[in-house]
């Protein structure tokens, strides 16, 4: 069967945007391609800086052939409806159209189509017209004089070649006709830009690739990876060396190269005082450079690796003089800024954020800044931390936002204000909270463990929300432009992890009286309304988190429906959570779950029905059967027994305690008729149901269970 | 390479002159005009209005130039080896953009002495974008063994108006360039006339009392009270002959002053960035200033386009 080849020659593609345009390209042809009833038998796509291309194998030559049964009108209609039925099926006359019978409505014409497949080409080489059009690149642009006129054909950078092949391997293939733009699709590519810049005729993937090989082009991204970590890995080897791996770099530099070489530079010892953090961010985004470790030491070596486009004359001597050039002038800068940071103490640089505004609506990064402080001498005692030490850290923790080497390279915030802190003789523990207070920053980050730095994260995050609600900005939909969901998130990971407990309605209160006392906060939400509104979110994150580790959606709902105000430890919902998934798995959970459930589904009917709700005690002296005297008695001692575990956070043992309820609950449905015609005989029955329901309440909600 | 036939202080790769001069040749020969520096000052080439005017409409225009730079900011007293409150730039336009562009650039790097058998030459992805003019375009920046020596640009939109045809615009920054070729670590230690001995004249010479002066001026003597004013003054200026050149061509599809209503966009958009660099612009502020010259340079593009540079009686 015949196979697709198609290349997509161009200007040079930006390198993160590679991988998905290969997807892109593969996705949009295969799809259409199975939607015009051409089954094919594997694709793959590839991507360099030049080209986009695709290969598809074993497409049949054509569509299959579709038969089609029309229907049209009855027999004797008038002429004119005869006549359009004729044409809209193409038939020359009526005579050609079979007669269908029915007795009922009258017989009528019937026309069988048989619509011919297609050559694949053909409607291969109309759909890439398409694909064409419709590219989703992230950005796209015009050009040259086409783009004199409305409506020219947009592409991520100049498109100057279209390759597209098909045939059966064993022989010469045809061209797919595309046309667009001012380019007409051909079976000719070009070879590297400069190693071998001449015209290649393509046949078939196979050819394609070794000539592009050949023309020191190496078609496949994961081969260009491979060889770029192999041979720098062999380079660092041979000299004593260490690659420092980089996985986001290894992809963008193979996104910059058709012949990745691979080359070792050098700078300076002295540049090796700057922390190595700084100097990787140096040499790797300036520079899109690999740093190298001494594997003596741990420490990065005064080497660097780059990946050249060429095999230069002079073996890379050049090349490796200029990189090593532009690496000098970056890190004696780098070496500037962190000499000059040293000069100034931290808590010298506080007074500057009173002139910087943190939000139009929340004041300045000074107010902020005392905010942070204040929350965290108060959680301090929370968390195990010492206060004076969270408050210092709090005050510091912000700072290296003004020195020379963050205002450089954003990334090292938090770091950088912990060498700094070490460096004026902080103490420990304050230098790490102001790394760690940023964390966690997303999913995969860790959370920190040191009271100090915890106290200092949680009042960050806090703050932020806090303000943030008070001003009306929540997140919405996807948009989320202060990253609160993260924020929340990270408050959750920290408490959980932590295993702290923090009543957040206090908490949160207490943030909201502080940041209403600056007068620097227009807040245009209610403040009584903030706590409970953020407590709904922070729900809502410790659902999905929940979720995310694999515990039942309903649990969650059914422990956080039986939250009130007073209930608003996250630890303990939890704990909760856990306890009710176990409780569940048994024999025993399961039974007492349909008959709470059982019991909860009559309340909920009958309620309604009359109109009112069945609370208080029921009466002893109105039981008749023994079932019911039995299950009033179980739930008595149950409910005592259960409220005590929960006092004590026990939660299993509230579950095992519940569980006692089963067998009493079971006797009661069989036995037992609810709705009797004697109404205090009815009603008194519906109450002790609701003392089953109250008993349960206890731990969770069980009627948002499910199963 | 091409200019081997040059007197060793002429070349390219010998002196600051001899680069521009084998720059003007390059793109003289390709049929641009070559136009002499806008007399005003401007924190880049594109502010010329060889670029931005001429860079609307349906007019095909080449034109190459140096173009200096001012950028108050960028002031380290002559002591940073790289960075300079003015510098020079050199700027080609070339519209509708050719399709061998890339190729005509990468000759003029071979015509000042730049062996790709030797060095690494890439482009790297970087999308151009002035929110003072309302301008924005996708390209690169180019690399020559690591080292950014020029900017490469597609413009899509220029004072908030589509461009129709699309212009190529490079940018050169020479300064950097001319380190990279003469093999030298710090501006201040370029050969400037190519001569050696007590002939030679570095930019040290030159510009080394100049940066340290207009530094002084720029951080700590500017009279923002007088640049406040000005700033308005150019604003209002600009708004006043938009008016006046609409009002003299007698109806709204004639404008008879763009240009020099243009000059005075361009004039307070230097103003803003002295005061910018006296750091008397707070960041709210600052946001709306640059709002206000985008106001100014589309209404300049608008007027631009109804005059007959612009496309008007084609």
């Amino acid at each position: 069967m015949p196979d697709l080849l198609l290349e997509l020659f161009s200007e040079e593609i930006p390198a993160r945007m590679q991988a998905k345009a290969a997807e892109d390209l593969k996705k949009m042809v295969t799809d259409r391609l199975v939607d015009a009833g051409l089954v094919y038998e594997g694709a793959r796509a590839f991507a360099t800086p030049r080209r986009l291309t695709l290969f598809v194998q074993g497409i049949p030559a054509r569509q299959p052939d579709l038969k089609e049964e029309k229907k049209g009108p009855r027999v004797g209609a008038p002429e004119g409806a005869i006549a359009g039925f004729l044409k809209a099926v193409g038939l020359a006359s009526i005579g050609e159209a079979n007669i269908q019978k029915d007795p009922k409505k009258g017989d009528f014409y019937v026309a069988l189509t048989e619509k011919p497949g297609r050559p694949a080409i053909d409607v291969i080489g109309e759909f890439l017209q398409v694909v064409l059009r419709t590219f989703p690149w992230p950005k796209s642009m015009r050009w040259g004089e086409a783009s004199a006129q409305p409506g020219s054909l947009e592409w991520v950078r100049p498109l100057h070649a279209i390759v597209a092949t098909f045939g059966p391997e064993t022989e010469e293939p045809e061209i797919v006709h595309v046309a667009t733009g001012g380019i007409t699709s051909g079976n000719t590519t070009y070879g590297h830009r400069f190693l071998s810049p001449g015209p290649i005729k393509v046949r078939h993937f196979d050819d394609y690739v070794a000539s592009l090989e050949k023309a020191k082009v190496v078609l496949d991204p994961a081969r260009r990876k491979e060889i770029i970590l192999n041979d720098a890995k062999n380079l660092a080897f041979a000299q004593g060396f260490e690659l420092v791996e980089d996985e986001g770099l290894l992809n963008e530099v193979a996104g910059l190269v058709e012949w990745p070489v691979v080359l070792m530079g050098q700078f300076e010892e002295s540049f090796l005082k700057i922390p190595d953090e700084v100097i990787r961010a140096t040499i790797r985004i300036n520079q899109k450079c690999f740093v190298l470790r001494d594997s003596k030491t741990g420490r990065l070596a005064n080497r660097f690796i780059l990946t050249a486009n060429i095999e230069a004359a002079d073996g890379g001597k050049a090349i490796v003089a200029g990189n090593g050039r532009v690496i000098r002038a970056r890190l004696s800068d780098a070496k500037f800024f962190y000499e000059t940071d040293l000069k100034i103490r931290l808590e010298e640089r506080l007074p500057k954020f009173r002139d910087i505004v943190f939000h139009e609506k929340l004041g300045s990064q000074a107010e902020r800044i005392e905010r942070i402080a204040r929350l965290a001498a108060e959680l301090a005692p929370l968390v195990g931390a010492d206060v004076e030490k969270a408050k210092t850290a709090a005050l510091l923790a912000k700072t290296d936002l003004l020195t020379e080497v963050v205002g450089e390279f954003p990334e090292t915030q938090g770091l950088m204000g912990k060498y700094y802190a070490l460096a004026q003789g902080e103490d420990a523990s304050i230098a790490a909270a102001i790394e760690e207070h940023y964390k966690p920053a997303g999913p995969n980050d860790r959370v920190p463990t040191d009271p100090v730095s915890i106290a200092v994260a949680l009042a960050d995050k806090i703050d932020t929300l806090v303000g943030f609600w008070a001003i009306d900005e929540k997140p919405t939909g996807s948009k989320d432009p202060y990253a609160l969901r993260r924020a929340a998130l990270g408050v959750i990971r920290i408490v959980l992890d932590n295993e702290i407990r923090l009543p957040l309605f206090p908490t949160i209160t207490k943030a909201v009286v502080t940041l209403m006392n600056g007068d620097a906060v227009k807040a245009t939400d209610s403040p009584i309304a903030i706590a409970p509104n953020l407590f709904v979110f922070f729900a809502d994150r410790l659902k999905v988190q929940l979720r995310d580790q694999g515990a039942r959606h309903d649990l969650v709902d059914a422990v956080l429906a039986q939250q009130g105000q007073s209930q608003d430890d996250l630890l303990l919902i939890v704990r909760r959570v856990e306890a009710l998934g176990k409780f569940l798995s048994t024999d025993d959970g399961k039974s007492l779950l349909a008959g709470v459930k059982r019991a909860t589904n009559i309340l909920r009917i009958e309620e309604k029905k009359d109109g009112k709700t069945y609370h208080g005690k029921p009466d002893n002296h109105l039981y008749l059967q023994p079932e019911e005297r039995q299950l009033a008695a179980a739930i008595n001692a149950v409910k005592q027994e259960a409220a005590k575990a929960v006092a004590r956070e026990d939660f299993e043992g509230a579950m095992a305690v519940i569980a006692k309820l089963r067998p009493d609950v079971d006797a009661f449905f069989d036995k037992v008729t609810v709705n009797v015609e004697m109404a205090d005989r009815r009603e008194n029955r519906l109450k002790l149901l609701n003392e089953i329901r109250e008993a349960t309440a206890a731990v969770a909600d069980f009627s948002k269970i499910e199963g | 390479m091409s200019d081997s036939d040059l007197p060793a202080h002429m070349r390219p790769e010998r002196s600051f002159q001899g680069l521009i001069l084998t720059l003007q040749r390059y793109w003289a020969d390709l049929g641009c005009v070559v136009l002499q520096p806008y007399d005003m000052e401007m924190g880049a080439g594109t502010f010329h209005p060889a670029t931005t005017l001429r860079a609307l409409g349906p007019k095909s225009w080449k034109a190459a130039y140096v173009q200096p730079s001012r950028r108050p900011k960028d002031g380290r007293y002559g002591e940073n080896p790289n960075r300079l409150q003015h510098y020079y730039q050199y700027q080609v336009i070339l519209k509708p953009s050719p399709p061998d562009l890339q190729e005509l650039y990468l000759k003029s790097l071979y015509a000042i002495g730049i062996d790709p058998k030797i060095h690494d030459l890439r482009f790297v992805e970087d999308d151009w974008e002035s929110p003072t003019l309302g301008a924005w375009g996708l390209g690169w920046e180019c690399w020559c063994d690591g080292m950014e020596v020029s900017q490469f640009t597609y413009f899509q939109q220029v004072a908030g108006f589509e461009c129709q045809p699309v212009a190529g615009e490079l940018t050169y920054g020479l300064e950097r360039l001319a380190c990279y070729l003469q093999g030298v670590d710090r501006i201040m230690d370029l050969n400037f006339n190519g001569r050696e001995g007590p002939e030679k004249v570095t930019y040290r010479d030159i510009f080394l009392q100049a940066e340290q002066e207009y530094s002084r001026h720029n951080f700590e003597y500017a009279d923002t009270e007088m640049l406040f004013t000005q700033f308005k003054m150019a604003e209002g200026a600009c708004r006043k002959y938009l008016d006046d050149g609409w009002k003299a061509g007698h109806n709204s599809k004639r404008h008879l002053m763009a240009l020099p209503a243009y000059d005075q966009c361009i004039k307070a958009s230097h103003v803003f960035n002295l005061l910018d660099a006296r750091g008397v612009i707070s960041v709210t502020e600052r946001q709306s200033y640059i709002l206000r010259v985008r106001e100014l340079a589309k209404a300049c593009g608008e007027a631009w386009l109804a005059t007959e540079g612009g496309g008007v009686g084609l």
